[in-house]
Parts: structure tokens; C-alpha cells; sequence
């Protein structure tokens, strides 16, 4: 039986091509499976109307490649589309492991951070490598990845003054949320380490290997390991570690 | 090929954009103003998929290095070929070594110029519109080389002027749609936000552009939901963002209004200081 919270939506127009389908306002599981059924039920239409398609917390946002002239009339093909009964076989998800160096060369706010929250760097090295995370979808930049499930022992305001640059594979804690620079950007999160690993890379067929529904879980690496990976990934030569999440 | 003598204020390389990757939270881009570009490709008779120069402003210089056919259109800013002035949305033959500069700018800011097959670059992600992190460049520099294709037939300067409506560069009514936040809005608030004449910050590009005008804020953040070009934003200060081409795909400020696609193109000829009305469609 599923949860009725996870299936009650709303439609609304966007502009003149695309419509935003809204579930309630809040960051829960559930919501983000039937957004992602409901996205596959749409993908295996192969409809020609409709051209991307993009997923936030609590939304779908469909693109239709031509204007929508007739808003009820999509909402209702939509509609027949999300009840259709899924004889998809679901997409396979993974749990990937990112290693993540805590050093204080790297994590930048790990003092700060340690001072404000009363906790010790080591406790949050440890609480923050302990969660599995959730991916809710990517968005911001290309990919950065959307995380739920940081320890609320973790929250900490964004900084109030952006820095201009924050280094590309730098991982942070922005108020409730946890992610990683994909690039090189301007950015106000708390930066608390740095993973070697490349988060959209042009020259793979899949440019990010994360998806919405997979798993992130980050394990802990010395300096010495960070440098011996960075080569390897920039050989292309490194495999990340990745397990099926058992649905 | 084209060697880029002098890159100008901001220059790039354009098309239709990247349709298709948002989920990977890759950007549209493509043209500012896609009713210029279109044009110019059009009066070609190129494909509408070739790509083309976005020109802000003027203030670069180009020398062809192989014969082709050439269209300017979007904004005036007195384009030249070897000093001797041409005219927008018309054919323009281009002999070997031809150098094509700007001067005064008289209306507009963004010109659109297209060559007869299109510009040849890389194509990343479907696309060979310029964007950080997806194109190695994002903006053209002095001398950078940029293939084009090879005209095997001489192609006419044709003397015929495509009119092209002023409207699309004067009109101060910017058509907009109701954004999906609107209604959090009370009434006044709603009234005002129709009724401001808003101007434009300085702080524009091609992601989105700043109004200057405070509309007094009360409604909160929305958890991360997608935004599109044309999107309008409501930041906490009470200050509109107007999203443009290149704007992310998600954002978190509530979503007041959503510019229409003919709007994106007419607010893309204006700048810092020039003002507008929303008007709803």
C-alpha cells in the first residue's frame, strides 16, 4: 500500500510549454518515487510532444516541444498516463561510494563549523560520512546533485557573503542540505572537504554517473589517498565503487 | 574559417540551444533574441539549426578567410565590411580576407551574424552554443580560428531589405504569463507589480537580468523546483529576476511571472537603464 502523501498532485501551466506537476511541500521519499514512476511512465510514451523534463524536490516540470494551446486536454493525458498500471521495468539504482578527504586543507569551514556547532571536527567528519544520502535530482549547475538525509546535528547556515570561487569537487553544507561542486563556481555553502572524484565529465556517454533515485554515501580518505586518486581519476583509470539498491 | 581579430565586449557562439538535459542540470542557452537569429538564417536560407555569432554590443572584428555569404540582423551597431558600411538583414558577399568591424551603436544590443552553412565548432550535448564547463570556451577570444562552411556556388548580394517591425527594439510592454508563485501574492502586491514601471539593473547577463525596482516581499523560498528562461524570480530583498537563456534549471525564489518567448526576444535588446511593463497575455 502506498502512502497517499507520496500520490496526491496538482497541475499548473509554466510559460507557454511546459506544465509543473506539484506534490505537497515537503522533502520525503515517497514523493521522490512516484515523481520518478511517473517520469518513466512518461519517458516510455516516447511521445514526440514532449522534449525534456526536469524534477525538483516536490515537482515535475514537463517540456512540450510545441506551445500548449489546450492546457485541460494535456493535463488529462498526463493524468491518463500516471494511472496507467507500471508494467515498466523499473530503472536500476546504485549506491555510489564517494571517497572525500576531511582535511583542514580541504574543508575550509571545518573550524568554524566545529566552533559554532559545539561538536568536534572528528564528529562531523564522522556523522557526515556515516548517512547514506539521497539523490533528489540535479539541478544549479551541470551535475550537482540535490541530497537528502543530511544529520540535522549537521545544519549550518549558508555563509552570508558568497565566496567567488569555491574549488571544483569541494563538498559543503548549505543550511539543511549537503552536495558537491561539480565545477569550479561562486558559491555560499560550507566547504568541509574535497573529493577527487569528477561529477560531469562531456567525454562519457552518461556525463553524470549519479541519477534522482540513486544513493550517496562518502567515505573517508587520507591526503596521500586524495592525490594517488586524483591521478587515477584523471587517467580515467579509477572505478567508482557502486552496489544495487535492493528496491 | 573565421580568425577573431578582436573579440568585442561579449561574443559567443550560438544556435537553438541544449534541449534535453535538464535533468543533468545542464543550461537551454541557444540565442538571446531568437527572433534576430532566426531571422539572419532565415534571409540565408540556412537551416534554423545553424549556429551563429551573438555580437553584445559590437566592438569586434572579424577576417574571413574564405569567401561566403553573410547576414547581420538584431541590433544596429553600424556593422562595416573593409570600412565601408553594409546593411542589416540583407545578403552580403564576403571575398577572401574581408574584415568585418562595428562602429556606433544605434539601436539594439544583441546582432545576430550567420553564415551561409552555419558556423562549424564542436558540438557538445547536441548544441555548439557556448556555456562554461560544457564548451571549452565560453566566450570568443582574439585569435581564436572558427570554421564555417564551404560555399561551392557565389551567392548573390542581394539589394531586397527584409523590414523588420521597431517594434521589437521600442515596445516597453514586456507579455508575460502568471508564474506558478503568483497567487502567494496578496492583491496589492499583484497591483503593484503591474502597475511599476520596473527598470533594468546593472547587473545583467546572459543567465538572467536584475530589476532595480523593490517589490516588499513577504511571501517565503519554495523547495527547489525547476525554473525555465523567462522565468521571473522574487528574491528575499523583493528584487525581480528576469531568467534568460542561460539561467540554471532549478531554483528556490518563487516564481511570480514567466515572460513569454517573444518578450525574452525584445527584453534581450535592452540593457541597463531602459524600462518595461509587465503585461499580461
Amino acid at each position: 500500500m502506498e502512502l497517499l502523501l507520496g500520490n496526491i498532485h496538482t497541475y499548473k501551466p509554466f510559460g507557454a510549454k511546459a506544465i509543473l506537476i506539484e506534490w505537497k511541500a515537503i522533502i520525503e521519499e515517497a514523493i521522490l518515487k512516484d515523481i520518478l514512476e511517473f517520469k518513466d511512465k512518461i519517458n516510455s510514451q516516447k511521445s514526440e510532444s514532449y522534449i525534456d523534463y526536469s524534477i525538483g524536490y516536490n515537482s515535475l516540470t514537463i517540456i512540450f516541444k510545441d506551445i500548449i494551446l489546450d492546457f485541460n486536454k494535456e493535463v488529462e493525458k498526463l493524468q491518463s498516463i500516471y494511472t496507467l498500471n507500471s508494467t515498466i521495468k523499473p530503472v536500476q539504482n546504485f549506491l555510489w561510494e564517494i571517497p572525500v578527504c576531511y582535511d583542514l586543507e580541504f574543508g575550509i569551514d571545518l573550524e568554524e563549523m566545529s566552533q559554532s556547532l559545539n561538536l568536534e571536527i572528528l564528529e562531523i567528519i564522522k556523522t557526515h560520512s556515516e548517512s547514506i544520502y539521497t539523490v533528489f535530482f540535479i539541478g544549479f549547475l551541470p551535475g550537482f546533485l540535490y541530497l537528502g538525509g543530511l544529520n540535522s546535528q549537521l545544519f549550518f547556515d549558508r555563509k552570508p557573503n558568497p565566496r567567488l570561487n569555491v574549488e571544483l569537487g569541494s563538498v559543503g553544507i548549505g543550511g539543511e542540505q549537503t552536495g558537491v561542486y561539480p565545477v569550479n563556481s561562486a558559491g555560499g555553502w560550507n566547504i568541509i572537504g574535497r573529493t577527487p572524484i569528477n561529477f560531469f565529465d562531456l567525454e562519457l556517454s552518461n556525463p553524470c554517473f549519479a541519477k534522482a533515485g540513486d544513493q550517496i554515501k562518502f567515505s573517508v580518505i587520507t591526503k596521500k589517498e586524495f592525490s594517488e586518486l586524483e591521478i587515477l581519476v584523471s587517467k580515467k583509470s579509477y572505478q567508482l565503487f557502486k552496489t544495487i539498491i535492493n528496491d | 574559417m573565421i580568425k577573431v581579430l578582436k573579440s568585442g565586449f561579449y561574443t559567443t557562439i550560438q544556435d537553438k540551444g541544449r534541449v534535453g538535459f535538464a535533468s543533468l542540470g545542464v543550461p537551454v542557452s541557444g540565442a538571446m533574441d531568437s527572433y534576430s537569429s532566426g531571422l539572419t538564417n532565415h534571409i540565408l536560407n540556412n537551416s534554423l539549426d545553424c549556429a551563429f555569432l551573438e555580437i553584445t554590443l559590437g566592438g569586434c572584428k572579424l577576417q574571413f578567410l574564405s569567401k561566403t555569404t553573410i547576414c547581420i540582423s538584431g541590433g544596429d551597431f553600424s556593422p562595416k565590411i573593409n570600412n565601408q558600411s553594409i546593411l542589416l538583414n540583407s545578403k552580403i558577399s564576403i571575398k577572401e580576407n574581408d574584415i568585418l568591424s562595428f562602429g556606433k551603436v544605434n539601436f539594439g544590443v544583441r546582432c545576430y551574424l550567420a553564415v551561409k552553412g552555419g558556423i562549424l565548432t564542436d558540438i557538445k550535448l547536441g548544441s555548439r552554443s557556448l556555456f562554461k564547463n560544457i564548451t571549452s570556451n565560453f566566450i570568443l577570444k582574439s585569435g581564436d580560428y572558427l570554421s564555417i562552411s564551404n560555399l561551392k556556388i557565389d551567392l548573390e548580394t542581394s539589394r531586397t531589405l527584409v523590414k523588420v517591425n521597431k517594434n521589437h527594439f521600442e515596445s516597453k510592454v514586456i507579455e508575460c504569463f502568471k508564474g506558478p508563485e503568483l497567487e502567494a501574492l496578496d492583491i496589492h502586491q499583484q497591483k503593484i507589480l503591474f502597475e511599476t514601471e520596473f527598470s533594468i539593473s546593472k547587473d545583467i547577463n546572459r543567465m538572467g537580468y536584475k530589476l532595480n525596482e523593490i517589490l516588499e516581499n513577504y511571501i517565503p523560498s519554495i523547495l527547489t523546483s525547476a525554473v525555465l528562461p523567462g522565468t521571473v524570480q522574487l528574491t528575499p530583498s523583493g528584487k525581480l529576476i528576469v531568467l534568460m537563456r542561460d539561467c540554471p534549471v532549478t531554483g528556490g525564489y518563487p516564481r511570480v511571472l514567466h515572460v513569454s518567448e517573444e518578450s525574452i526576444n525584445r527584453l534581450s535588446q535592452k540593457t541597463t537603464g531602459d524600462k518595461f511593463q509587465f503585461v499580461l497575455q
